[in-house]
């Protein structure tokens, strides 16, 4: 007796094509109720403003907000701001993500080197970040590089336990099916250890990359000429609480960007994850 | 041929406590015979056939495969898990190319056409393994062990986890490439009755320590039907060979590997 092995895959691939609509219209529908909340809240803050439930040299009307904003824009300033300030993130990230993968890896890679490794880096760990400000001041001055020194020490931790944890979270049966097919180093990196440690080494780029807007605000907060935390702190002095919000609104957006790009880059390079989540997309579609 | 010498395993102390899964198993398997292993859980048959496939090492004796002492997985011999273990961002092609990295490209792409074709799944190269069914990915999983035509099987349950009907088309693709290729295979199964259908000879093993009980010569014709009167009666015997008031013993972790 012999059952037909070779059955014809109907229906695969196909499974709601019927009901797909255009992937542009979902993203924008998506995007749309992303976009609800925080227009909702504007409006809620502007009616508030305009009976005057606030002294309004506190808490100014999102207008004003905009205005600010733009007056900015037109002079240039706004732009120099957050490209000094997403420069320092970008340096510090690729410094403490760099300098944590190339740790978590060869911790990883050896238990001898993770024996000398590890107890000192987790001892770091418990040293509060901005703690090390002073000593970071007094070594590397006020100017950039004590600044991106600190953005990477907040990035260094999430990036370092997520990978280690990765790599240690590897399935040993799939490390099995290479060690039975007789893969050499190299392929058994490349084709089993890279990418079964690839979901927990995003979700610490992205607790990183959060840190590491964290702490450039610390950073300019501390002493700065130009960048968001200099704009801030700038709105403070001045008495002006409109460039505050406008600095901390332009954080959220600036932020919420740079987490997309990385989700984005993530989800191209994770879409084999059979997840609650993907399950939920696939059938959304 | 496989032979097996000697061989006793002890995992590691816990808290004083060793534990002795294999004691003195001797076995020689002919080339291109089919040998089941039963027996109750935890009587180290699946230990055994991780140490013939060279991924644990005998804490005494030793196995030799084709005159060679097994150190480590050798390329002639090839094994099929419980589960598919398929690389879950690999595609059904790129999961079988793992069995043949050594070769040269397109021998490597002839060989896994080859292989998909065999197991029927030539349409599903491209499907990556959250698109297969249990049964689709446990037939991969057969085409990478396979595919580079090793000399010997390993199969550890590889049917347990699938549904009557695959099993069953399964084991007739398993023993039709088995008479094509002449390889010999090594089945554990905790269905008697599925070793006595597809084996020449069904060892059983008891105990902690597991022991070889008892070896059982199947000489009736193939195909042979799971309702045969005589496949029936020889499971029986088996069966009732077995101590099955034996304590059973709590299953650990190492037990499972």
């Amino acid at each position: 007796m012999s059952i037909n092995l070779t059955a014809t895959p109907s229906g695969w691939g196909q499974a709601g094509r019927r009901r797909r609509r255009p992937a542009l219209l979902r993203h924008t529908q998506r995007w749309l109720r992303g976009l609800l909340l925080p227009v909702a809240g504007v409006i809620i803050w502007h009616i508030l403003t305009l009976v005057q439930l606030f002294p309004a040299h506190l808490v100014p009307p999102p207008l004003l907000i905009l205005t600010d904003i733009l007056e900015l824009a037109a002079d240039g300033a706004l732009f120099t701001h957050i490209a000094v300030t997403g420069w320092r993130v970008v340096i510090g990230f690729a410094l403490g993500a760099g300098c944590a993968t190339l740790l978590a890896a060869i911790a990883g890679y050896s238990r001898h080197a993770r024996d000398y490794l590890d107890p000192s880096l987790q001892a770091l760990k418990a040293v509060p970040s901005l703690a090390w400000v002073p000593i970071f001041i007094l070594w590397f001055g006020i100017f950039e590089t004590s600044k991106v020194t600190l953005i990477a020490v907040g990035v260094f931790f999430p990036v370092y336990l997520n990978l280690l944890s990765g790599i240690d979270g590897t399935d040993r049966k799939l490390v099995e099916v290479g060690r039975i097919n007789g893969l050499g180093r190299v392929d058994m990196v490349r084709r089993i250890l890279l990418p079964a440690t690839l979901p927990a080494y995003f979700t610490g780029l992205r607790a990183g990359l959060a840190l590491g807007w964290m702490f450039v605000i610390a950073a300019e907060l501390m002493g700065a000429s130009e960048g968001l935390g200099f704009l801030m702190l700038d709105g403070q002095m001045t008495g002006r609480p409109s460039i505050i919000i406008a600095a901390l609104v332009l954080f959220a957006i600036v932020g919420k960007l740079s987490d997309t790009a990385i989700t984005a880059v993530s989800e191209r390079l994770l879409h084999w994850r059979d997840d609650n989540f993907s399950l939920q997309e696939r059938e959304h579609a | 041929m496989l032979e097996v010498r000697n061989v006793s395993k002890t995992f590691g102390r816990r808290q004083g406590q060793q534990n002795n899964a294999l004691e003195n198993i001797n076995l020689t398997i002919d080339t291109s015979e089919i040998v089941s292993l039963v027996g109750t859980s935890g009587c180290g048959k699946s230990t055994l056939l991780r140490i013939i496939s060279g991924l644990t090492q005998p804490s005494a004796g030793a196995v030799r495969l084709a005159g060679q002492t097994v150190t480590g997985p050798k390329p002639p011999a090839a094994m099929v898990f419980q589960e598919p273990r398929l690389m879950p961002w690999l595609s059904a092609r790129e999961n079988i190319r793992l069995a043949l990295l050594h070769q040269p490209w397109r021998q490597q792409e002839r060989l896994i056409d080859d292989a998909l074709a065999k197991v029927g799944l030539s349409k599903f190269a491209a499907a990556l393994p959250k698109e297969l069914s249990g049964g689709m990915a446990q037939r991969v999983a057969i085409a990478r062990a396979l595919a580079r035509k090793p000399s010997v099987l390993l199969l550890d349950e590889p049917f347990s986890a699938l549904d009557s009907f695959t099993r069953q088309s399964l084991q007739d693709h398993l023993l039709g490439l088995w008479s094509a290729l002449n390889i010999t295979m090594v089945l554990v199964t905790h269905d008697v009755e599925e070793g006595v259908v597809l084996s020449d000879r069904v060892v059983s093993m008891q105990g902690q320590p597991g022991r070889i009980h008892s070896i059982s010569e199947v000489t009736m014709r193939r195909p042979r039907r799971r309702a045969d009167s005589q496949v029936q009666a020889l499971k029986e015997t088996i069966i009732d060979g077995l101590d099955l008031t034996a304590s059973p013993k709590v299953a650990t972790a190492e037990d499972r590997r």
